[in-house]
């Protein structure tokens, strides 16, 4: 089966788009590192790419709020194009930094053009920080794509600053939860799975880093195109990434299902 | 029109650390804390782009509240902030882009913070909250109250240059010339200029004046280092040797020379050192220091210390791949009333140097992998800050020859005047006038803007558009300009350059060290592509001037000439200086040590030297670019002390990968410089062969941080320092490739302990071979490498415990047959686990194995001859614990020989279990009468060393 094009667009700033094409490579897919400023001349188009990921890094240094200046330019540059990509079920997936785009531009958790009600702020220990986490692809999540990994265990880094979810009021949680837009979940392991059933964080400081509400660690949108998390999957692809511990609960199957529905 | 918005989020962290902070500088009566963005804002905005403007960029809706002039009154005292006109103003610049982008009128932009302070708070502690925790007077002004902002000057442009009158001028003129215009040049180097006008017949430009005192810096030209020495050396049995040293860098090469490995791509010559990584590419080197900036300004310091050593990667043509710091400061428990007058408190230094370090190399994507931190009061006015970066390029690709007619290009940051006197200011000693008189040699980093010269550079090396480059660092375009075209002679017009304000004179563009400039030497037929790739990539470009072939440095204004200076003179004319150095060696003295109790082993663990470093060291990212393979902290909850980083370069093919560790130990200099450098040459090594590194591939850097050079004591200990270095070299076949001295290190006369920092880069044959302190299993055999010392001086017990020792380890003469037997048996799979033994000795580094694997242990550590407290806890050179299963005990044994004897088990309870033998000897004199006892849980260990004591 011909390698699906996977636009990894790059922004001033942008880091971790080496390692976000290394993994969409690993599960087949075809990955093509794209300077913003050449999608906004039109030397290249989003449109003949089968799948977006956003990666992490300080887009434009984080000035003005993480991934606030690349949320702008979403919406005045490419919002057509985002909309023709979610409308045809091109999936559109965020890291770190491009989650926080996501959800900034208001595309996570969506719906586009509502007063935003969801935001990723400042950990509660007001610092960067970068540890192994261990989290959980929801299965109840209501995106499509995401569901060929529902309820995989992933172990990976998180590596931020701004990472805490946020949201307006308690009806803000019961919609996301009630809805499936819960893509990805803190577990109480840290940095190695320690639990035959996986437990929820529970808030507890550091298995949930950064004090998200309902540890909550990604989102989906209404449609299940667009996804975001916080932690880093594509730094552990390989066995050999892992700090400690048996191999295994890589965050492979996340970007198998990714390709795979870009295909 | 000018309107004020100003942005709170109630819930803001930073206020929380604000009011955590306040009881430990002695303010106990702040109880609340708002803090608020202000952004003054001038244009012609109507409401509804106001709106916009606040609702699209400025404004989270979930967790911010806005005013629009009408900044809240909560009662509380005010204190706003701002930066000083000239200090780069990031949030400014991005929203007066945002604006653009949203197509609202053009706007300028002036950013502030409010801090709204409430308790019953006096006026001295407003003045102390303001000063140790809301601002630093550096590089921002205050008041109480609401702040008028300040835009950009618009200052007309200065095409002025000032000729400076020599001839005639006494020694004491000069003397007094030098020190008025910040050139740290002596009394001879002076007359040498005085002379070279008078013979021309005209005077100096201001420009070439600052050229001189540039080129002819401490920093730049390394005089302490080239010059000639005459070194008294006082043995500890009061033999006298005097002996002539003819340069210490030179020696320093001299040996690389001698030794030349096939492995050796490139050393001394270039902004880094480059060695060999696989048959594809070579991983290049750097350590810089940036001690001086960091004093006064912590944060903008270590930041642009960082970006500095990342541009000597790029200037090598290599992508830089991961980070090293290693930081130095005064005790972070000062009293305040021991601190000196002008100097910020050891804390505040920690937390923006830490903060600094994190930002850059976080926002880089560079991976910050290996460091130390040290505490002692010898730095309390002069932290150390060494910041190392690592880079990876295809071999054969680093062009480095320009040729006439090729264009001068500078990459990246544009032009203002910060960071001007920064080479001359770290040429001198500080005291608390210093910040007054220097302050704009401090300045704050934008890596993003480097970023994107990472990414141009690489681009356009590898469609080969240029064919020299070299970082654009100290002493601005007058350093990085004026070396480059030391060959070919240079034309450089200065009206091209982008300011970043108007009104700088041509001498301070020439001279400015601001940030974030790469400058290569490109064919006229090339620039075409490079200004493609530059627009492509957001990186500015600048046609400076052509390489000549007239030999001269020339720099014009337009018109106007501003310097005219052989390279001869510039490069070759500087006086070379004759120096005087002693040193005596301490005699031995009587040591008593005491009875060895558990809490020992406790109270070592918790020294903030051997304590674990997450606190910082989580704040920067270990993980990016996915290639670290042995990560700072190590074993099952990710809390134990790794001993090294390795690293697979993303890129790459097949199971080889990098590794990076370090040696520091300033308490062993205090007594013996020369035992000092081989001692830190030991420590790199042994830490890197703990992770699985060759011992046989090692290249080391040099980073001598030393107080003023023209006191003797000082160059004495230097000297001896070097000599460590050259001795060691030899001893373990590791080159030098390149290296750094920051001099000066004085306050007020006094100077830092003489420190040296040995990094080491090294290869893991195979990376599925790598290991690391907390890799063991229950069950396995403990063996330790290596014999005990009965000397004390400059270890860590000697200094906690209070022993007179000043006698220090003999170094080892022969030291890489252990250490290629080590490696051998990790290279076979056979070992599990690796730890060195160094501060706290054998007991310390068996306590971290197992409290970092959560595997109780239990341990007969061999008596050596010594009495207990010595066997546990001296710092002998050249050992190692390692841990195996007893399967492999016979294949260990004999892969080890007589450096390794097996000393206990894994016996994965609960008890950290510790005997020394009293009798004296060698070890397993197993008569419970004659062992001290030392017994811990794994809980007490964990608690001690994190720091953690509730459990």
């Amino acid at each position: 089966m011909n390698a699906p094009p996977i636009l990894i667009p790059h922004a001033s700033g942008t880091n971790r788009d080496g390692e976000a094409a290394q993994a969409v490579r690993l599960s087949g897919g075809d990955p093509r590192i794209v300077h913003v400023n050449e999608l906004r001349a039109g030397s290249v188009r989003i449109g003949d790419h089968a799948a977006i990921l956003l990666p992490g890094g300080f887009s434009y240094g984080d000035a003005l709020g993480a991934g606030g200046r690349l949320a702008l330019e979403l919406r005045s540059w490419f919002a057509d194009e985002l909309t023709e990509a979610v409308s045809a079920e091109r999936p559109i997936l965020g890291i770190c930094n491009g989650f926080q785009v996501l959800v900034k531009s208001g595309l996570l958790p969506g719906p586009w053009g509502s007063a935003r009600s969801v935001t990723l702020t400042e950990n509660r220990a007001g610092r960067f920080e970068c540890r192994w986490v261990t989290l959980r692809v929801e299965p109840g999540c209501r995106s499509g794509w995401l569901g060929a990994a529902g309820g995989v265990t992933i172990r990976c880094p998180i590596a931020h600053g701004e990472g805490r979810i946020a949201v307006a009021d308690d009806s803000v949680t019961e919609r996301i939860e009630a809805g499936g837009l819960v893509a990805f979940r803190y577990l109480a392991d840290g940095p190695r799975p320690t639990s035959e059933i996986p437990v929820d964080a529970k808030g507890a400081y550091p298995a949930n880093p950064n004090g998200s509400v309902g540890d909550i660690a990604g989102l989906c949108d209404e449609s299940g195109t667009v996804v975001g998390l916080m932690p880093h999957p594509e730094d552990h692809v390989l066995d050999w990434q892992r700090p400690s511990g048996p191999a295994g609960n890589t965050g492979r199957p996340l970007f198998d299902a990714f390709v795979a529905a870009a295909r | 029109m000018v309107v004020r918005i100003d942005v709170t989020a109630p819930d803001d962290p930073a206020a929380r650390q604000i009011l955590d902070s306040a009881p430990l500088i002695g303010v106990d009566r702040l109880v609340g804390c708002t803090v608020t963005r202000v952004h003054h804002v001038r244009g012609e905005l109507s409401d509804s782009d106001l709106a916009r403007l606040c609702s699209e960029v400025l404004v989270d809706p979930v967790v911010d509240v806005h005013t629009i002039d009408a900044p809240t009154r909560s009662g509380g005292r005010v204190v706003e902030v701002a930066p000083m006109p000239g200090v780069t103003d990031g949030d400014a610049r991005e929203l007066e882009r945002a604006a653009s982008e949203l197509g609202l009128p053009t706007i300028e932009v002036a950013t502030a913070r409010r801090y709204e302070l409430h308790g019953e708070l006096t006026d001295d502690d407003i003045a102390r909250v303001t000063r140790r925790l809301l601002a630093n007077d550096t590089i921002e002004h205050c008041r109480e109250g609401e702040m008028a902002p300040e835009f950009a000057a618009a200052s007309a442009a200065d095409v002025r240059v000032e000729s400076i009158e020599l001839d005639g001028l006494s020694d004491d003129a000069l003397a007094q010339m030098s020190r008025e215009r910040v050139l740290s040049l002596d009394v001879t180097e002076m007359r040498a200029i005085q002379a070279h006008f008078v013979g021309e017949g005209r005077r100096p430009t201001d420009a070439e004046l600052e050229t001189l005192a540039q080129t002819w810096s401490e920093h730049c030209v390394h005089k302490t280092f080239r010059a000639q020495i005459e070194l008294t050396h006082t043995a500890a049995d009061g033999t006298v040797t005097v002996s002539n040293h003819d340069g210490l860098l030179p020696a320093l090469r001299e040996v690389t020379e001698e030794l030349d490995p096939w492995w050796l791509r490139s050393a001394f010559v270039d902004d880094a050192g480059i060695i060999a990584f696989d048959d594809t590419f070579d991983l290049a080197f750097k350590v810089e220091t940036h001690n001086h900036p960091s004093a006064l300004e912590p944060f903008g310091g270590a930041n642009t210390g960082v970006g500095g050593v990342v541009r000597d990667v790029i200037g090598v043509s290599a992508r830089p791949i991961a980070c090293t710091d290693v930081l130095c400061f005064g005790p972070p428990d000062l009293p305040d009333s021991e601190l000196p007058t002008g100097v910020l408190h050891p804390r505040r230094i920690r937390e923006g140097v830490v903060s600094g370090v994190a930002d850059y190399g976080n926002k880089l994507g560079l991976p910050t992998v290996n460091g130390a931190v040290l505490y002692d009061e010898g730095y309390t006015a002069n932290p150390l800050v060494y910041c190392g970066a690592l880079g990876l390029l295809p071999h054969g690709m680093h062009p480095t020859e320009a040729h006439v007619g090729d264009r001068i290009i500078s990459l990246g940051g544009r032009v203002g005047r910060d960071g001007i006197h920064g080479a001359t200011f770290s040429s001198a000693g500080m005291d608390a006038s210093t910040v007054d008189s220097v302050g704009s040699a401090v300045q704050i980093g934008d890596p993003i803007t480097e970023k994107g010269l990472i990414e141009v550079i690489e681009l356009a090396r590898d469609a080969t558009l240029y064919t020299a480059i070299t970082d654009c660092g100290a002493g601005g375009f007058s350093s990085s300009v004026g070396e480059m075209g030391e060959e070919l002679g240079v034309e450089v017009d200065l009206a091209s350059v982008p300011l970043k304000y108007p009104g700088l004179q041509p001498w301070e563009i020439w001279l400015s060290e601001a940030q974030e400039r790469i400058v290569i030497a490109v064919p006229p037929a090339n620039l075409p592509e490079l200004q493609t790739l530059c627009e492509a990539w957001d990186v500015e470009l600048t046609d400076l001037g052509t390489f000549t072939g007239s030999e001269r440095l020339v720099v014009r204004h337009g018109d106007t000439p501003v310097v005219d200076l052989p390279m001869s003179f510039l490069h070759d004319g500087l006086p070379r200086r004759e120096m005087t150095g002693a040193w005596a060696d301490p005699a031995p003295a009587q040591v008593t040590t005491p009875t060895v109790h558990p809490s020992m082993v406790l109270e070592l663990l918790g020294h903030p030297d051997v304590a674990s470093k997450e606190d910082i060291v989580r704040r920067y990212d270990h993980e990016v670019r996915g290639g670290t393979v042995v990560r700072p902290f190590v074993g099952p909850e990710a809390d134990g002390p790794a001993d090294a980083a390795v690293l697979k370069p993303l890129g790459t093919d097949g199971p080889l990968a990098a590794v990076l560790s370090n040696g520091i130990n300033p308490r062993i200099g205090r007594h013996d410089p020369w035992a000092m450098a081989l001692h830190a040459m030991d420590e790199a090594v042994r830490n890197l062969v703990a992770v699985g590194g060759d011992p046989d591939r090692v290249a080391v850097l040099d980073n001598f941080c030393w107080g003023d050079p023209t006191k003797s004591d000082r160059l004495g200990s230097l000297v001896r320092a070097v000599q460590g270095c050259t001795d060691g070299a030899r001893r373990y076949r590791m080159p030098f490739i390149s290296g750094k001295d920051s001099l000066f290190n004085e306050f007020d006369g006094e100077a830092i302990p003489g420190t040296l920092l040995i990094s080491a880069l090294g290869l893991v044959p195979d990376l599925g071979r790598a290991i690391n302190s907390a890799g063991m299993n229950p069950g396995d055999d403990i063996w330790i490498v290596g014999r005990g010392s009965a000397d004390l001086g400059g270890s860590l017990a000697s200094d906690v415990f209070n022993l007179e020792a000043c006698t220090v380890p003999k170094p080892l003469d022969d030291p890489l047959p252990r250490y290629q037997a080590i490696h051998a048996a990790i290279a076979a799979g056979l070992i599990t686990a690796a730890h060195d033994s160094s501060d706290g000795g054998v007991a310390v580094a068996v306590a971290e194995m197992a409290l970092g694997a959560r595997l109780g242990v239990a341990v007969v550590v061999p008596a050596d001859g010594l009495d207990p407290f010595t066997a546990l806890f001296n710092e002998a050179p050249g050992r190692l614990v390692l841990t195996g299963s007893p399967e492999n005990r016979d294949a260990i044994a004999t892969a080890l020989g007589d450096f390794g004897r097996r000393i206990g088990e894994v016996t994965g309870g609960e008890r950290i279990v510790m005997r020394a033998p009293t009798g004296g000897g060698t070890t397993g004199a197993l008569d419970p009468l004659d062992l001290a006892l030392i017994e811990l849980t794994i809980d007490e260990a964990v608690d001690a060393f994190t720091g953690r004591r509730a459990s």
